[in-house]
Parts: structure tokens; C-alpha cells; sequence
């Protein structure tokens, strides 16, 4: 039987649409399957894209020419660079999006992809031979064959909603659940869990009172997401904010009964960091205020998506509370929050391709994963979307990003290591390379990598090999311009006199801007901001990135040395029996992801590593 | 693990007449061309020299040793080695331990690396390799019952406040950096400063009082006090076998304290011998009565001694009950009293000498070097443990006094989470979960 495609994608959200593009940049024949083309790239929950870790996680996308962070450079309607006042390592760029422009840019851009088919329909079935994937099963009974599946069904696998004691099957208001696909995954014995999220509801935005509220703006100087955009000329939009009050507080307190998650009627567990309103009352009673973000949700629409107050609470009750706050007292509210609940697949059963190890060919990425986040999904998307191209085009090559080289990295090592407990989202600080590992230099850290591999074209490479190339110049320039002691001493800057100082030891020190620099080098005032940016970040970092490099060594050859698939732990001589099933639960592939499973000790991986070296 | 040079004694802690102590690493020659008078050109590898070995930073001398050079890969470990075999005392030991420390990028091996590293660098077999993961399995057992042993009470209580202290310091720098849209109160932030201040002072205190380091150092301290006459000044003659000490028969001669050292089964010891307790009128007595109960409330061990013809202990109570370290009760001229009195001064548990006939000195004296044994060295495990206390708590301090809000947030960060790292060595690692344990539990992040 002759495979129609190399890679099915099935699910058009976030994970989906860098999944099936990355599949079809990397070279195989993609089809994407999705319940509705129209709701491609649909933004279900926040109308944002960013923030610390997870704009990372975009411009890591980018680096590795996926669409993220140029379609949200084309759709986003405010910008801003989180914490700019702090250092190169802990900005994250941010925007919020305008939801139909970016669903509209989202599917022009897979529209344009070579090798890529969408078809609407819904996958209700695997097709397995000899526990190898071979395509799905639709709704109406037809098959559709494939050398590789990857699953990104988000919240929809047995999704149910809930609002107050009120529930509905369902993955997204709206729309249908996916029912099928979860046995199947029970049949290929995988371990499956609950997870649960939210989002809050929708209000009419001409019935808030603008007027009385604070606003926050986007920033002056919008920096892009995508390394290739150039310039962002899109019209800035403001946010209101406004605040939960005691009022508010006692609406919600007397209700607390009535709310799905603290009846019971709600057993997956939620994220810590996105609780509901009703979950910040109870673990922080003694606060009488909560700051709530009103956020447009595009520039031709009147929805605004009220950031902060996600809730469970039966409709009534909403409507009661959200009428208390300042600004919204005679607001409209279009649709009521409510909490989600659906099922994932404990991540333990991947690899780091996100390839599941107990079935050749499938492959899982997103929410299905135990993640929260469009970013987090996306970046898992382009993975295995790369890997099962990959898989599927016999290239006999694998895509690994590890914890040096990227937040995908950590954030897949930490999957599929640790599990989760909670939906995962990324921070920075996850990283223990975070000076290292930033939004600034993910295309120094992955460009080349992307390109080796297959999943970068032609037309980025270049752009990223001439910025290198300046970099490397500039840098070079720098390390050998000697300053001295009077010229420095005259701009104010105080300096031991301890041997000749460069140009970039002077970028290093704290408070020298660039306008100092170049009254000290003139000749440097026509670099480019972003060339002079890399300099001076390795300049100031110098030091700490010096020891992060050596850690690095250090942790590179544990990461090098590989473990066989066929390893039998029981013939390992000194290993206790519960590090027996520790290891043969987890399957590392490497030293050094054994060392990192929870509950393994430095004495048993001595043991697995001695036996290795028979 | 990194790949810094590392040290450790090869052989097993005690009174032997030779100890092997094994460096290896990129940096092992320094130990030659740092601590004796050898250059590198001078040094041919395998080959055993005899030198003079000093303190890398004081210059003071430790010991004349043998040393042989491996030059790698022709070495256990296949990494440049060098063993030096010094004098088996601890005080030596302890002295090379100590100045191994000083040399930069060195530091103490862990369990089992020295074979670990000899994996990595394809030097080891199959059998070793089970044989050696045993080992570090016993040797991690047996440090950890070291460990909590040692660590329970007040040393355990100390290091934990710490990190936890430190831990909720990361917390909040990590909560201002990833969450800054969240109202996080800016000012949690600032104070930080003076907790790691603080922190860094109480390590920087407790280090320099490291009673074991000093005591190894200086020699554990013996207090003999006890009622003027009772024979405290001829004990001590009777242990360390010459005079040091004025003896007299005359009530009140021995005004100074007067210190006398002695090896006593392999550790430095000092006996003080004080002025006679009791309340007197003279002045030139009196500052010497003042001195003895000052020199009490240092000692490591008080000696209560009394004329068994006239006293009894319980005359020692005001002292006994407030007094934080061991002591015995001894009885002098016990060739003086009744068989009968004797046993009742036994049941009270008295020691029972005459220091003027030499009579059961040595029983007295083991007593002592026992009850250090116990205390301070259990084992050469608790010393090496120690040794990475040590060590974990330099490298957390350098690491905080690096830190300072002037600088960028995320390199503060960085240095706060380096030196969590380094406590985490003695306490458990930290884990970024509980970072974001303390992060969500502290501040109302989400949106």
C-alpha cells in the first residue's frame, strides 16, 4: 500500500500550523486535517502572542523559519518589549494581535506552502500495522495513508466545558470534541491524564467606559518578532486597566459553592500561574485588589478580551461581579467565561523529536503534551513537524534541539524527563543558560542548525550569514581598538589602570551607552543597532557566559553519550530495582537525560554509565 | 560534575605512617610548580622526587614529601596526576587538604570521581565499573548518615535557614524578571540587598569560626579546674612529663593560666591548667579566678578536679549545669582515700587518679581522645564531608559578594542562583519548581 502523503498533521491550531509547515519546508508531501480551514490559527484563548519565555520561544520559531513571529508581525496591534529596562537576556517581545488578521495571515501563509494540503474533516482513528502509524481514520469512515501522524488536538480530545454546574462537550465554544482518538492512544499503551485551563469571557467594548480608565500603549520604537521583518509600520492600539474591587470580592466569596472547580465537578488540574478569579481570592484573601488588562481584540472588531479574570462561576454570577469594576459598570458582556477540561498524554512516553517511543511514525505536539501556550505549542510543532519529515523521507537524521541550544530545548527535555503535573509554561527561568539563551540571539543559536537539517530556506540563511559575518567584523574591530587611559578618563568613566583597555571592554562596563563609545570611536556611530547590540551583550555578559560556557562542556558530554534502544536494565550489575523501572519507564536515550529523570541517583547512572563503556 | 582539578587523601584517615594524597586534573603540575621548588622542566614523569612542601599562599612549610607525576593519559584516571605521599598525622593531612584548597580551580573530588573520571577517559572495565558503583552507593550511604548525624540540631537547622532564605531571595528577583506585568511589589525586590548581606556575613562568621578547622589547627582545648590545691598543675606535669606548670604545695601559687600541648592519640591537644576556684580576697588571686572561669567558658573539654580526701563533685553544680561541652569529674590522690570511698566516687562517675604517683593518667587521657573521637572525627568520612561543607560555603560566598542591585537584574539573579547552587551541594539541590513554588505562592501571578 503506497503511503498519499509522508506527514498527516492533524489539528490546525498553533502546533498544527508550524507542524505541517515545517513538514512541508523540510521536504515531505504534508496534509493538514482540521475540523474547520476557517478556524486555522485561531487564537481561542488571550489575543496575544509573547512575554518572557514564551517570546523566546517565537523568535527560536522564527530562527528555524517557522511562521509565528511573522505572521503576529503582520497582525499584531500593539507592541512592547517586556522588561527593556532590565538586561538583553530577560526582554521578551509581546504583542496583541488582531485575531481575524492573524487567523487571515496565519492561513495565507500555509496557503502559500509548497507541498502542503488542508482538507476539513475530523480524525476519529489511527491506522496502525505491526504498531507502526500508517494515517487516519475520518469521521465518515474514510482513511487517508501516511508514513507519519502528528497529533496537535489541543484542548479538543474529550474536551468538556464548564461554566458554573453547567457542562458541554466540546474543544472550544463552538465547536466539536474529538472523541475518538483517545482509545486508540489508550490501545498503543500510553499514559493518559486530565488537564484543565480557561479563558475568561468577552465584553462589548463601546459599552466600557474608556474614558475613566488608565491606558496602557504599545512602545514608540516597536521591535519585530521575526528576524526578517524590518520595520513594523502597524497602527498602535491601546489597553485599559482596571481593578477587581471589595464589592467584586464579595460577589464572587458568596458563590465560591457554585463554581465548577471547588464543587468537584472539575478533576484535571489547572495552571498556578493562570488561576481563575475565584482560585486568587482564596490563596491571596487578604488582597481587596486585582489588576485586570481590557485588551481590543483587533482593530474592526468591538470585542475585548479582559485579561485576569478567568472563572468557572455560573453566568449570573459573572455578570454580577464583572459589572462592579470601574469602567465596565454598563458593560455588555457577548460571551461568559468558562474552564476547559481535556486529555493529555503524560510526555514521559516521547523522545526528544516528540516522537512517541512505543509507536514508530506518530508524533504529538501541543497541549496534548501537558503544555499551555501558543508559543509553547507552536515550538513544539515545528519540532516534530521537522522530525516526522524527517522520519517519513528516510533521512535517517534527527532534529534535537538540547538545553544549551534554545528554550524548545529545555522545554522538551523537561517534558519528556520530568512529566508534568500541571500545564507547562515556559519561564526564563527554566533555563540554566538563561544569559545565554536569549530573544536577541535565537538566530545566532539556531539558524545554522535549522539550515543543516533541512527546514530553513535559502532566502533566511543568507540574511542570518551577512548579520553573522558584520557581527564577527564589528566584534573584531572592537577587541582590537585600544583606548587610552585619557581619552577614557575624559568621557568620565572611571578605569583601573591594569593593561591596555579595547573598544569592548569599555562596552562592558556598567552605564557606558553607545553615545559615549562613539564620542570615544567615531567611526562606529553608522553601525547597525542590532550588530552593535550582539557586541556589547557578549561584552557586558563576558564573565557570566564564560562560566555558562564551561558548564556547557561539562554538560555536552554527558548529553554525547548515547544509550542503546535495546539496553536491558535488569543485566545491569548495581542497580536497585526501583532505578530499573525508573530508567525503563523513561527510555533515555542519553547519559546525560538519565541523570536529569526525577528520582535517579548520581550512583546509578555511574552504573548505567559503566555499563555502556563494556 | 565539572572539569576542575580535583584532590582527595587515597589512603584511609588515621594514624598510618604514610598517606597517599591523589590530584588530578588539567591543572595537577601546580601542585609542584606552586608548592615546591621543582619546575616543570625539572620533573620527569613516574619518577619519585623528594621535596619540601609549602602552603601555596602563606609559603609556610607542611611537610617534606615524596611526589610522582603521571603525565596523562598514562594515569588512573588518563588526566595529568600527581601523588604525593606525605607523613600519615591528621595534623599533616589536614595541612596539605587545607592548602589544596587555596589553588585555584581545585577542589575536593566527589565520591568516586577519580574512577568516574577514569570512565569518561576509557581507562576502567566492566567489573570495575560494578564494583566502583557499589562503592559510591556505600560511600553516598555512608556520608549521608555522616551527614545527618553531624547536620542534626543546630548545624542542620543553620544551613537550611539559608537556603531557604536564599531560595525565597531567588524567588523574588525571578518573579520581577519573568512576570513583569504583574504587580509585584518593587520594593520585595530592593530589600533583598540586605538579606544577602546578611546571609553572606553570618557565612563569612560562621567559617572563620569553624571550631574543627581551628581546633585541627591549633589543638583542642582541655580546661583542668578545680578547688586551689586539688592537684591541677602536677596533672598536668604527669601528662605531658616535664614542667610546665609552677607546682608548689602553697594554696594559691598558680596564678597564670598556663597552656601545654601534648599529642594525645593523634590530635594536637592544650591543656590549661587555671587558678584554684574560690572566692578570695586577694587581688592578683581574684584576676586569676576570673581568668580560669573565662578560660571554662572556651574550653572543649573541662577536667573538674578535686582532692578526693576532702571534696566531693557536687561541689562543681553552678559550673556543670550551664556548661555547653563534656566534661569529666576527676579525683585526685586516690591512693589517699578508702576502697569504699572509692567505689562511691566511681558510681558518681568520677575518674580516679593520683596524679603524683602516676596512677591511671592514661586511663584519663583516653577518655579525653575518645570523647574527641566522637565529637570532631568519627570517621575520615566526617572530616571529608566537613572539608565539602567548607568548600560548598566558600563558593556560595564568593558568589554573594558578587551580587549587588547596581547591576543588571539578571546577572544579580545569576549570582543568587550560583550560590544557591552551591549550598544546594550540602542541602539538596535546588530545583527551579521551587522556585516557582515560592514565586506563585508569594505573588498573585496570571492573568
Amino acid at each position: 500500500m503506497n503511503s498519499l502523503y509522508d506527514v498527516i498533521v492533524v489539528g490546525g491550531g498553533h502546533a498544527g500550523c508550524e507542524a505541517c509547515a515545517a513538514a512541508a519546508r523540510t521536504g515531505a508531501k504534508t496534509l493538514l486535517v482540521t475540523h474547520k480551514i476557517s478556524s486555522i490559527g485561531e487564537m481561542s484563548c488571550n489575543p496575544a502572542i509573547g512575554g518572557l519565555g514564551k517570546g523566546h520561544l517565537v523568535r527560536e520559531v522564527d530562527a528555524l523559519d517557522g511562521l509565528m513571529g511573522r505572521v503576529i508581525d503582520k497582525a499584531g496591534i500593539q507592541f512592547r518589549m517586556l522588561n527593556l529596562s532590565k538586561g538583553a537576556a530577560v526582554r521578551g517581545p509581546r504583542a496583541q494581535a488582531d485575531r481575524e488578521l492573524y487567523k487571515k495571515y496565519m492561513q495565507e501563509a500555509l496557503h502559500e506552502t509548497a507541498n502542503l494540503d488542508l482538507k476539513e474533516g475530523a480524525v476519529e482513528g489511527l491506522l496502525l500495522r505491526d504498531n507502526v502509524i500508517c494515517g487516519v481514520m475520518l469521521a465518515d469512515g474514510s482513511e487517508i495513508f501516511s508514513k507519519a501522524v502528528i497529533l496537535t488536538t489541543g484542548t479538543f480530545l474529550n474536551g468538556v466545558m464548564f461554566t458554573g454546574h453547567q457542562t458541554s462537550v466540546g474543544g472550544r465554544v463552538g465547536d466539536i470534541s474529538c472523541t475518538g482518538i483517545t482509545p486508540y492512544l489508550k490501545t498503543l499503551g500510553l499514559n493518559i491524564g486530565r488537564l484543565k485551563t480557561g479563558t475568561p469571557s468577552r465584553l462589548n467594548g463601546r459599552t466600557i467606559n474608556w474614558d475613566i480608565l488608565e491606558k496602557q500603549s504599545g512602545d514608540k520604537n516597536p521591535i519585530p518578532f521575526s528576524f526578517l521583518t524590518e520595520k513594523l509600520n502597524n497602527r498602535q492600539i491601546d489597553c485599559g486597566i482596571t481593578y477587581t474591587n471589595e464589592q467584586t470580592h464579595k460577589i464572587i466569596r458568596d458563590n465560591f459553592s457554585k463554581c465548577a472547580l471547588f464543587s468537584g465537578l472539575i478533576t484535571g488540574i489547572g495552571p498556578r500561574y493562570c488561576p481563575s478569579i475565584e482560585d486568587k481570592l482564596v490563596r491571596f484573601a487578604d488582597r481587596t485588589s486585582h489588576q485586570i488588562f481590557l485588551e481590543p481584540e483587533g482593530y474592526d472588531t468591538d470585542v475585548v478580551y479582559p485579561n485576569g479574570i478567568s472563572t468557572s462561576l455560573p453566568a449570573d454570577v459573572q455578570d454580577a461581579f464583572i459589572h462592579t469594576m470601574k469602567g465596565l459598570e454598563n458593560v455588555e458582556i457577548l460571551r461568559f467565561a468558562y474552564a476547559i477540561e481535556y486529555d493529555f498524554v503524560n510526555p514521559q512516553e516521547l523522545d526528544h523529536c516528540l516522537a512517541v517511543k512505543k509507536t514508530k511514525g506518530l508524533y504529538l505536539a501541543g497541549q496534548i503534551n501537558g503544555t499551555t501556550g501558543y508559543e509553547e505549542a507552536a515550538a513544539q510543532g515545528l519540532l516534530a513537524g521537522v522530525n516526522a519529515a524527517l522520519f517519513a523521507l528516510n533521512r535517517h537524521r534527527e532534529f534535537k534541539i538540547d538545553r544549551s541550544q534554545g528554550y524548545i530545548g529545555v522545554m522538551v527535555d523537561d517534558l519528556i524527563t520530568k512529566g508534568v503535573d500541571e500545564p507547562y509554561r515556559m519561564f526564563t527561568s527554566r533555563s540554566e543558560y538563561r544569559l545565554l539563551l536569549r530573544a536577541d540571539n535565537a538566530d545566532a543559536r539556531l539558524t545554522e542548525l535549522g539550515y543543516n537539517i533541512g527546514c530553513v530556506s535559502n532566502d533566511r540563511y543568507t540574511v542570518f550569514k551577512e548579520k553573522e559575518e558584520k557581527i564577527k567584523q564589528f566584534d573584531e574591530f572592537c577587541s582590537d581598538k585600544i583606548i587610552s587611559y585619557p581619552e577614557i578618563e575624559q568621557q568620565n568613566i572611571s578605569v583601573k589602570h591594569n593593561g591596555k583597555k579595547t573598544l569592548k571592554d569599555l562596552m562592558g562596563y556598567q552605564n557606558v551607552s553607545r553615545e559615549t563609545i562613539s564620542k570615544l570611536c567615531p567611526e562606529i556611530s553608522s553601525v547597525d543597532e542590532q550588530i552593535y547590540e550582539q557586541v556589547e551583550i557578549n561584552a557586558k555578559y563576558a564573565g557570566y557566559l564564560k562560566r555558562e560556557y564551561e558548564d556547557i562542556a561539562v554538560f555536552k558530554r554527558d548529553e554525547n553519550l548515547q544509550i542503546r534502544e535495546d539496553i536491558d536494565y535488569n543485566k545491569i550489575g548495581g542497580l536497585s530495582t526501583e532505578m530499573i523501572q525508573r530508567f525503563s519507564r523513561v527510555k533515555p536515550k542519553t547519559i546525560g537525560e538519565a541523570s536529569r529523570i526525577k528520582g535517579v541517583t548520581p550512583a546509578a547512572v555511574t552504573a548505567l554509565l559503566g555499563y555502556l563503556k563494556k | 560534575m565539572d572539569n576542575k582539578t580535583i584532590y582527595a587523601l587515597s589512603t584511609v584517615f588515621g594514624k598510618s605512617g604514610v598517606a597517599v594524597i591523589r590530584i588530578s586534573g588539567t591543572k595537577a603540575f601546580d601542585v609542584i610548580s606552586k608548592m615546591t621548588n621543582y619546575s616543570s622542566d625539572k620533573v620527569v614523569d613516574r619518577k619519585m622526587y623528594l621535596s619540601k612542601f609549602c602552603n601555596p599562599v602563606s609559603r609556610e612549610t607542611l611537610d617534606n614529601s615524596l611526589f610522582v607525576f603521571f603525565r596523562a593519559p598514562a594515569s588512573f584516571t588518563g588526566e595529568d596526576t600527581v601523588e604525593i605521599n606525605c607523613h600519615g598525622s591528621k595534623a599533616v593531612i589536614r595541612s596539605f587538604l587545607d592548602a589544596l584548597s587555596l589553588l585555584p580551580d581545585f577542589r575536593l573530588a566527589e565520591p568516586g570521581e577519580f574512577s568516574r573520571r577514569a570512565f569518561y577517559n576509557g581507562k576502567i572495565d566492566l567489573t570495575k565499573a560494578e564494583a566502583l558503583a557499589d562503592l559510591i552507593e556505600a560511600e553516598t550511604a555512608m556520608q549521608q548518615k555522616v551527614a545527618l548525624s553531624q547536620m542534626e540540631g543546630r548545624l542542620f537547622n543553620l544551613y537550611n535557614d539559608w537556603r531557604t532564605r536564599l531560595v525565597s531571595m531567588l524567588s523574588y528577583v525571578e518573579a520581577y524578571i519573568d512576570f513583569p506585568d504583574e504587580d509585584i511589589p518593587q520594593d520585595t525586590v530592593f530589600k533583598i540587598e540586605n538579606g544577602v548581606f546578611k546571609i553572606s556575613e553570618e557565612i563569612k562568621v560562621h567559617l572563620e569560626s569553624n571550631n574543627v578547622e581551628e581546633r585541627l589547627r591549633d589543638g583542642f582545648k582541655v580546661v583542668i579546674a578545680g578547688p586551689t590545691n586539688a592537684g591541677k598543675s602536677s596533672l598536668i606535669n604527669a601528662i605531658v612529663k616535664r614542667n610546665v606548670a609552677i607546682v608548689s604545695d602553697v594554696a594559691g601559687t598558680t596564678r597564670d593560666i598556663i597552656d601545654a600541648y601534648v599529642d594525645l592519640n593523634g590530635l594536637p591537644v592544650i591543656f590549661s591548667d587555671t587558678a584554684g576556684l574560690r572566692e578570695t580576697e586577694d587581688v592578683v588571686e581574684q584576676i586569676g579566678v576570673e581568668l580560669a572561669k573565662d578560660k571554662i567558658s572556651q574550653a572543649d573539654f573541662c577536667l573538674f578536679m578535686f582532692d578526693a580526701e576532702k571534696n566531693s563533685p557536687d561541689i562543681f553544680a553552678e559550673y556543670t549545669e550551664t556548661l555547653q561541652v563534656p566534661y569529666l569529674f576527676v579525683a585526685n590522690k586516690m591512693d589517699k582515700i578508702s576502697a569504699a570511698r572509692q567505689k562511691e566516687l566511681e558510681k558518681e562517675n568520677c575518674i580516679l587518679i593520683s596524679a603524683k604517683e602516676n596512677q591511671n593518667i592514661s586511663v584519663l587521657t583516653t577518655k579525653i581522645s575518645e570523647s574527641f573521637q566522637n565529637i570532631y572525627m568519627k570517621s575520615a568520612t566526617a572530616l571529608i564531608t566537613r572539608q565539602r561543607y567548607k568548600e560548598a560555603l566558600d563558593e556560595c560566598l564568593t558568589c554573594l559578594r558578587e551580587f549587588s542591585l547596581h547591576k543588571d537584574i539578571e546577572l544579580a539573579a545569576e549570582d543568587i542562583r550560583l550560590a544557591c547552587r552551591a549550598i544546594g551541594k550540602i542541602t539538596g539541590q535546588v530545583e527551579v519548581d521551587e522556585i516557582l513554588d515560592k514565586i506563585f505562592s508569594n505573588f498573585c501571578i496570571g492573568k
